[in-house]
C-alpha cells in the first residue's frame, strides 16, 4: 500500500482507513454499538428481575399455609354448627362467654338488634371461638414443604388444622383494624386514601392547570416567569417530609380551627384530618402538575393558535376551545404522575399525623383517617409474622388501586386524544 | 372604535410610511402601498424581503410576536389599524387569513366552519347554522366533495382539501378582505390550480392580498402586483415597485424588478 502521506509541500489532511483497514474499522465500530446494546440489554434486565423479586416477595408473604387452632371447640358452645344458628341464640353464646364490660361496649358501638347474623356470628368467632393462627407460612414454604409442614403440626399441635389462605381476601378489604392480624382489615386505610386523592385531585388539578396557563400563556417569557419556573422545578424536587412539616405548620396547627371542621361546629379538637392531609399532598403534586402542563400548554402548535386568532378569537377563546384540549392529554399525564405520587407517599401523611389504629370510615373531610401506605409501615414494624402477611396483602391492595386510577386516567387521555 | 365607515373608496387597505420592527431590528421600511378594492394584490420578492411581514401586519396578526412593532399608519376604511383604540380582535374579524401550511383545527369539517362565526358572536339556529356552513364551503369550492362528510376530521382531506378548507372557515366570519400567505406552497399543481380558480371567483366580493413566490402565480393570477426587495444594506425589506401585474411583468420600470422576473437574482 502507498504511503498515505503525501510528500508534497500541502498541508496534510489527516488520513482515512483505505482497503483492508476499512473493513478492521467498521467491525470495531460495530463491536463497539454491540458492547453498548449488550449493556443496555442487562440493565434493563436487572431491573426486570429487581422488580420480579419485589413483587415475588410481596406474593411469597401474602399467601400460604395457617395453622388454625380454636381455644374453644365450638362443639362445646352448641349442638350444631355455629353457621346454622339463629341470631339470638349467638348473641346468647357471646353474652354467656365473654366480659360484661366487653359484652356492653359491643352493644355501645353498635346495638346486637342492629347487627347482622353474620356479624354476631363473626364476633363469636372473634370473641368466643376465639379461632387464632398460630403458625402461618410463606406461598414457597407452602408450595414445596407441604409434608414437613404438616408432619410438624400433628406432632406439636394436633388439634390445629391446616389451611390455605390468602390473606388477601374479601373481608380483609371489608373489616376495620384489630388487634390482631387475622381480624385487621384494610377498609378504613383504603377508605381513607381514596378520599384523600379525590380531595387531592380536585384542589391541585384546576390550580395546577391555572398556574400552568397563566405562566406559559400570560407571562409567558417575563423575568419573573422565568424565576417562578426555575423555582417550580426545584420545589418538585424537595423531599416530601419537607411537604410534611410545611403541611404539619400550617394546615393542621395555623388553619386548625377550619381544618379540624370546628369552624362549622364539628367538636374536634385538631386538624389532623383529611383535608390537611389532602391539602399538603395537593402541594406536594402541584409543581409536577404545572410542569408537566406547561410543557403540554408549550407543545400546542404555533399553527392551531393562529388559525384561531386569525378567526376573530380572543385570547381566552383560543385558550378555551383550542388550546386545552389539545394540551389535555400532557395535562392528564401529570396528573396521573401526581396521583401515583400521592397514593404513596408516606412520610407527610406521617408528620400531618394520620392516625395508625382507627377503626371507622371517613364521613366528612374533616374526618380522622389513616391511609394505605401508613397501614403498611404500622403493620410492617409489627413483630408477629402475621402482621408481615397482612403488609403484604396491604400493598397489593395499594398496589391494585394504584393500577386501576391510573388505568382510568389513562383511558381518559386516550379518549381525548383520539377525540382531536 | 368601529372600523364601519360610510367611506368606500378605491383602496380596501393603504399603508403610510409603514416600517414594521422586530425587536430592534427593522425588517421592513418605509412603504406606502395602496389595495385596490375587489382586486387580487400578490406580494412578490425572494425569501426574507419582509412579505409576510408585511401581510400578518394587515390583519395585526403581528402583535402574536411579543417583539413586534410597527411604526405609521395603515388605513382600512380610513382608520388607522394600530390606532389605541381599534382592538385587533375585531380586526381579524374583519380582516381574514389563510396560511402557508394548512392548518385546520383537529375537529370536524363543520366544526371548522362554524368556530369562527360561533367566536365571534353568532347567533341563529342549527339549521341556519348548516346553511352558513353549506355557503361558506360553496364558497370555497369544497361543498361538493365534503358534503357527505361533514362530521369527520378535517385533518383527514387533503392537503389542497384542507387549504380550502382554512379559505372557506375564513369566508364564514364574513371578512372584507382575505390576506394568503403563500397559501399553495404545500400544494400540488392541480390543488394550486384550484386554489387559483377560487381566488378568481372570490375577487367579485373580497379585497385578496396573497404573498406567493411563485412568478407564474402572480402574473396568472393577480390584478397588482408589488415587488419587495431587501436593501442589501441594512436588511429591510423595501417596495421596489407596485403596479398593474401585466405592467409590472410586461414593462418593470425599475432595474431591479426586471432582474427579478427574468429569474437573474433573488
Ligand atoms: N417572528 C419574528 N421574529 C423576529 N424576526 C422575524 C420574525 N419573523 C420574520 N422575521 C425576520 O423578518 C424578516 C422578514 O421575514 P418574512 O416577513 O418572513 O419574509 P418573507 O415572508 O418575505 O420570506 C426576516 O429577516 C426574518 O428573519
Ligand atoms: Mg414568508
Amino acid at each position: 500500500m502507498n504511503d498515505p502521506t503525501p510528500k508534497s509541500a500541502q498541508p496534510s489532511i489527516g488520513y482515512l482507513p483505505q482497503g483492508f483497514e476499512i473493513e478492521r474499522n467498521i467491525a470495531a465500530r460495530r463491536l463497539q454499538g454491540t458492547l453498548w446494546r449488550n449493556l443496555f440489554v442487562s440493565s434493563l434486565l436487572i431491573g426486570i428481575l429487581a422488580l420480579l423479586v419485589l413483587i415475588g416477595t410481596i406474593v411469597n408473604d401474602a399467601f400460604g399455609y395457617v395453622a388454625l387452632a380454636n381455644k374453644v371447640d365450638p362443639a362445646n358452645l352448641a349442638s350444631q354448627p355455629l353457621k346454622e344458628l339463629s341470631k339470638e341464640e349467638l348473641v346468647a353464646i357471646l353474652q354467656a362467654n365473654i366480659s360484661q364490660g366487653l359484652f356492653r361496649r359491643l352493644e355501645n358501638d353498635q346495638p346486637f338488634t342492629e347487627r347482622s347474623q353474620e356479624n354476631v356470628l363473626e364476633l363469636v368467632y372473634e370473641r368466643v371461638v376465639q379461632q387464632q393462627v398460630i403458625e402461618s407460612y410463606d406461598l414457597w414454604e407452602s408450595l414445596t414443604q407441604r409434608e414437613a409442614i404438616e408432619q410438624e403440626l400433628t406432632s406439636q399441635n394436633p388439634k390445629a388444622k391446616l389451611e390455605f389462605r390468602s390473606w388477601l381476601n374479601w373481608g380483609f378489604l371489608s373489616r376495620s383494624m384489630a388487634s390482631k392480624a387475622e381480624f385487621s382489615g384494610v377498609r378504613n386505610a383504603l377508605l381513607g386514601s381514596l378520599w384523600m386523592i379525590a380531595i387531592t385531585v380536585v384542589v391541585a388539578f384546576p390550580l395546577g392547570v391555572g398556574a400552568a396557563l397563566y405562566l406559559e400563556e400570560y407571562s409567558s417569557g417575563s423575568r419573573i416567569s422565568r424565576m417562578i419556573e426555575t423555582n417550580i422545578n426545584n420545589l418538585a424536587g424537595v423531599p416530601s417530609i419537607i411537604y410534611g412539616m410545611l403541611g404539619l405548620a400550617i394546615f393542621v396547627r395555623a388553619l386548625g380551627f377550619f381544618t379540624s371542621g370546628s369552624f362549622l361546629g364539628l367538636s374536634d379538637s385538631n386538624g389532623r384530618t383529611i383535608i390537611s392531609a389532602a391539602l399538603t399532598m395537593a402541594l406536594l403534586i402541584l409543581p409536577l402538575i404545572i410542569i408537566n402542563a406547561r410543557e403540554a400548554i408549550r407543545a400546542v402548535p404555533l399553527s392551531l393558535r393562529q388559525a384561531s386568532y386569525g378567526l376573530g378569537a380572543t385570547k381566552w377563546q383560543t385558550i378555551w376551545h383550542h388550546v386545552l384540549p389539545q394540551a389535555l392529554p400532557g395535562i392528564l399525564t401529570g396528573t396521573i404522575l401526581g396521583i401515583s405520587r400521592a397514593m404513596g407517599e408516606t412520610a407527610p401523611l406521617i408528620v400531618v399525623g394520620a392516625a395508625t389504629y382507627i377503626v371507622t370510615d371517613p364521613s366528612s373531610i374533616f374526618s380522622k383517617f389513616t391511609a394505605l401506605p401508613i397501614q403498611i409501615y404500622y403493620w410492617a414494624s409489627q413483630p408477629q409474622e402475621e402482621f408481615r402477611r397482612v403488609a403484604a396483602a396491604a400493598i397489593i391492595v395499594l398496589l391494585i388501586a394504584l393500577l386501576s386510577l391510573n388505568t382510568v386516567a389513562i383511558v381518559l387521555r386516550n379518549r381525548f386524544r383520539r377525540s382531536l | 372604535m368601529s372600523l364601519h365607515s360610510a367611506n368606500e373608496g378605491k383602496y380596501a387597505i393603504e399603508a403610510r410610511n409603514m416600517s414594521i420592527y422586530y425587536g430592534t431590528f427593522r425588517a421592513v421600511k418605509q412603504v406606502n402601498l395602496a389595495i385596490e378594492r375587489q382586486k387580487i394584490t400578490a406580494l412578490i420578492g425572494p425569501s426574507g424581503c419582509g412579505k409576510s411581514t408585511v401581510l400578518r401586519s394587515f390583519n395585526r396578526m403581528n402583535d402574536l410576536v411579543a417583539s413586534a412593532r410597527v411604526e405609521g399608519e395603515i388605513l382600512f376604511h380610513g382608520q388607522n389599524l394600530y390606532a389605541p383604540s381599534v382592538d385587533a380582535v375585531e380586526v381579524r374579524r374583519r380582516i381574514g387569513m389563510v396560511f402557508q401550511k394548512p392548518n385546520p383545527f383537529p375537529k370536524s369539517i363543520y366544526e371548522n366552519i362554524a368556530f369562527g362565526p360561533r367566536v365571534n358572536g353568532w347567533k341563529g339556529s342549527k339549521s341556519e347554522m348548516d346553511e352558513l356552513v353549506e355557503r361558506s364551503l360553496r364558497g370555497a369550492a369544497l361543498w361538493d366533495e365534503v358534503k357527505d362528510k361533514l362530521h369527520e376530521s378535517g385533518l383527514a382531506l387533503s392537503g389542497g382539501q384542507q387549504q380550502r378548507l382554512c379559505i372557506a372557515r375564513a369566508l364564514a366570519v364574513q371578512p372584507e378582505v382575505i390576506l394568503m400567505d403563500e397559501p399553495c406552497s404545500a400544494l400540488d399543481p392541480i390543488s394550486t390550480l384550484k386554489v387559483e380558480e377560487l381566488m378568481m371567483e372570490l375577487r367579485k366580493d373580497y379585497t385578496i392580498i396573497i404573498v406567493t413566490h411563485s412568478m407564474q402565480q402572480a402574473s396568472r393570477a393577480s390584478d397588482n402586483t408589488a415587488f419587495f426587495l431587501m436593501d442589501p444594506e441594512d436588511r429591510a425589506g423595501t417596495l421596489i415597485e407596485y403596479g398593474p401585474t401585466n405592467e409590472l411583468f410586461m414593462a418593470p420600470k425599475d432595474k431591479r424588478t426586471e432582474e427579478y422576473i427574468t429569474g437573474r437574482f433573488g
